[in-house]
């Protein structure tokens, strides 16, 4: 007898845990309805875009550019960054095919914001891929798209303009301030694609050399004559690849090569002994050592003006 | 207690095997036609729960049942597959989430569901342990699948190949186990869970290896011509999905005939689901979209006209049992009519004698009653489980 009441007993009790297990569901999901929205972006220049737009104020939506070492077009994100995108109420991504590792990261599509998808049809694609062919499945190239759209300030405008309808949907009451805070943004933008017209206006139809494929925006924008090497700024150029050079020196005569970051100070050497001037011209894809986005292009800008003078 | 109720209780006492017998008969009597009907009804309850939780199923054209038992219990051996530009049409018309499964392929007897993140708010799936997927690779298991293969979250599983003849077909794929739901008590326990692309990639459809254009790859070249590169038998494919050679893997083919089993469609209100429901009743497509309750409700509709005649039959079984039960004491009042001679001798009036034997059928029947109620408790904690269990096919 006891033993059937102490059964009885047992199983109202789990009914019970099962009812309290129900509730603390329900707490759980209504947990954090207060926070600011979290905006992750992808690379450099959307996370300043995003911390400009949304201001500094005690409710603005909070905007983090997780910790990527070397340029964030080859950001391979660790687990726990992965968990702080999944938890981000929006993800900002460049687009133009930069995020190579949406490939293989699991996130929700629809907290995926591709800041480049209203001027798909002013990307740039590459051309020159290799393809290759292994098994039945044919051959096959793993094609690819410009990415550094932001160095063409017009699209720059356009990216922060989606930038901005982004957080105007995640918080609609600060509408207002992100416009005005786009307009100053943009008017800066503007200033910057001014100060860059008057140089490259300077620099008329000189041939110009890149240390790598990554200003396609800014050529066609400025109309550069210009060709892209695949130099690493950190690596000695073999000397195959200063026999390519000289080749390409003889049809293409450059006096100005745009570098990612500081050459090495051998290459830059021998550079200026083949009449070469090298000059940094970063994509600021990555938060940078010192100043902000605008420091980045003003400095660099700066130099390459002194240089034509 | 009384002296009646002593006696009867010692009466049964001594005499166990009959004691047991009757018990036994009578807790059967009570027991069958109420397990019948809690078993059905309590199944049926969980069975439209999960379903009247999923507004939505579009398919393969064929079975809607087949569908919704893989859809919604991961149940069926080969499902039919749809091709994943359909989940990209739903998409597009806005009319709500839509979640992907792919269900076709198991980890040992543990099914793996290919689906996205929404799913698991979807079906409010919690983590007991580790983190969420977060790349190709990587599963996500319920919790009886888990136990089952005795791993936890940093361990690993393998997908199992489809069938040991098929030496060009699905190669098993070593996956890290990111993370352990807590019990649901639903079909999700037991499945495996992984990104949709990585079930693509079990399936053979996607696939990684070394960078074909870098020199180090050099052994695996059959030619180079321009920029066309012919890679020869000798390039591996990796086995394993790690963070060091996951950049590596890549999808062949076009992603929008990949194949789907089903999708999940959650519209916000009658009217989306309406309007989603209206674009698909031409079956012009080969897609179906149903109502998964409804598809149940079909099926239970025919379970309980069962299970009336089943509890009809037990009914008339009972019957039976009592009357075979009453045969019993009336015989056995026979065979003592010596001991109640004797207890009448020392004094015992008739009325005390009655309360003896009725205090027998009393405690035959509060104890039979008692059982046959404890054993129902029992079967409803694994009601849904044995009407599961019964629906795999």
């Amino acid at each position: 007898m006891r033993l059937i009441l102490s059964l009885l007993f047992g199983f109202i009790l789990a009914a019970c845990g099962e009812t309290e297990q129900v509730q603390s569901g329900i707490a759980d999901s209504t947990a954090g309805l207060a926070a600011r929205p979290l905006l992750v972006a992808s690379n450099y220049p959307l996370f300043y875009f995003a911390s400009q737009i949304a201001g500094d104020s005690q409710d603005a939506p909070q905007i983090v550019l997780p910790e990527i070492e070397g340029d964030p077009a080859f950001w391979a994100p660790t687990a726990e960054q992965i968990q702080l995108m999944q938890t981000a109420d929006l993800v900002l991504l460049n687009g133009a095919a930069y995020e190579s590792w949406l490939d293989w990261v699991t996130l929700d599509r629809d907290r995926l914001f591709d800041t480049s998808a209203g001027f798909t049809d002013q990307l740039i694609e590459l051309k020159d891929t290799p393809t290759h062919q292994h098994g039945p499945a044919g051959e096959h190239a793993h094609q690819g798209t410009a990415f550094t759209t932001w160095l063409d300030p017009r699209l720059a405008m356009k990216q922060a303009e989606a930038i901005a309808a982004a957080l105007e949907s995640l918080a609609p009451d600060q509408a207002e301030q992100f416009r005005n805070n786009l307009s100053a943004l943009q008017s800066r933008l503007l200033d910057l694609d001014r100060e860059l017209t008057d140089t490259f206006v300077a620099l008329g139809n000189q041939a110009i050399l890149f240390s790598h494929p990554v200003y396609q925006y800014l050529q066609r924008r400025y109309g550069l004559n210009g060709v892209s090497l695949h130099w690493e700024p950190d690596a000695e150029p073999s000397a195959s690849a200063w026999i390519e050079f000289q080749k390409i020196l003889q049809q293409h005569p450059a006096m100005i090569m745009l570098w990612e970051d500081e050459p090495l100070p051998s290459t830059a050497a021998r550079l200026s002994e083949l009449g070469v001037q090298s000059i940094v011209f970063p994509t600021a894809s990555n938060r940078p050592g010192q100043g902000d986005y605008f420091d980045v292009f003003y400095g660099a800008n700066l130099k390459l003006s002194l240089m034509l003078e | 207690m009384s002296g009646a109720w002593y006696l009867g209780w010692r009466y049964l006492a001594f005499h166990k095997l009959k004691s047991t017998i009757l018990i036994a008969s009578i807790t059967l009597m009570l027991f069958l036609p109420a397990a019948t009907r809690v078993l059905v009804s309590d199944s049926a309850a969980a069975l439209t729960a999960r379903a009247d939780h999923t507004p939505l199923l579009l398919g393969a054209a064929g079975s809607p049942l087949e569908l919704v038992l893989n859809s919604l219990y991961f149940r069926t051996g080969q499902p039919s597959v749809i091709g994943n530009e359909a989940l990209a049409r739903m998409q597009a018309t806005g009319l709500g989430e839509f979640i992907p499964l792919n269900t076709r392929f198991h980890s040992r007897t543990n099914p793996i569901v290919g689906t996205n993140l929404k799913y698991f708010s979807f079906r409010g799936l919690k983590l007991a342990q580790g983190r969420q997927l977060g790349m190709l690779g990587e599963c996500v298991l319920g919790a009886g699948a888990a136990a089952r293969q005795g791993v936890a979250s940093g361990d690993y599983v393998v997908s199992s190949p489809e069938t040991v003849f098929d030496i060009a077909g699905v190669y098993p794929l070593k996956m890290k186990v990111a993370g352990v739901l807590e019990p649901s008590g639903s079909a999700d326990d037991d499945a495996v869970f992984v990104d949709i692309r990585t079930a693509w990639v079990i399936q053979g459809l996607g696939h990684g290896h070394q960078d074909l254009a870098r020199p180090e790859a050099g052994a695996g070249v059959l030619s180079r011509k321009d920029a066309v590169i012919t890679a020869n038998a000798s390039v591996n494919q990796y086995a394993e999905i790690t963070a060091d050679n996951v950049a590596e893997f890549h999808f062949h083919g076009d992603t929008s005939e990949f194949p789907l089993t089903s999708v999940i469609a959650v519209p916000p209100d009658d009217k989306s689901a309406t309007l989603l429901r209206g674009r698909y009743l031409s079956n012009d497509e080969g897609l179906q979209l149903v109502v998964p309750s409804a598809v149940l409700n079909d099926l239970l509709d025919t379970v309980f006209t069962v299970q009336n005649y089943v509890i009809l039959g037990l009914a008339i079984l009972g019957l039976a049992t009592v009357a075979v039960i009453m045969l019993v004491f009336l015989l056995s009042q026979q065979l003592r009519k010596g001991e109640f001679h004797t207890l009448s001798r020392i004094g015992a009036s008739k009325t005390y004698i009655g309360l003896l034997v009725a205090s027998e059928l009393a405690f035959v029947f509060i104890g039979s009653l008692l059982l046959a109620t404890l054993l129902i408790f029992m079967m409803k904690q694994y009601a849904l489980q044995i009407l599961q269990s019964f629906l795999t096919f």
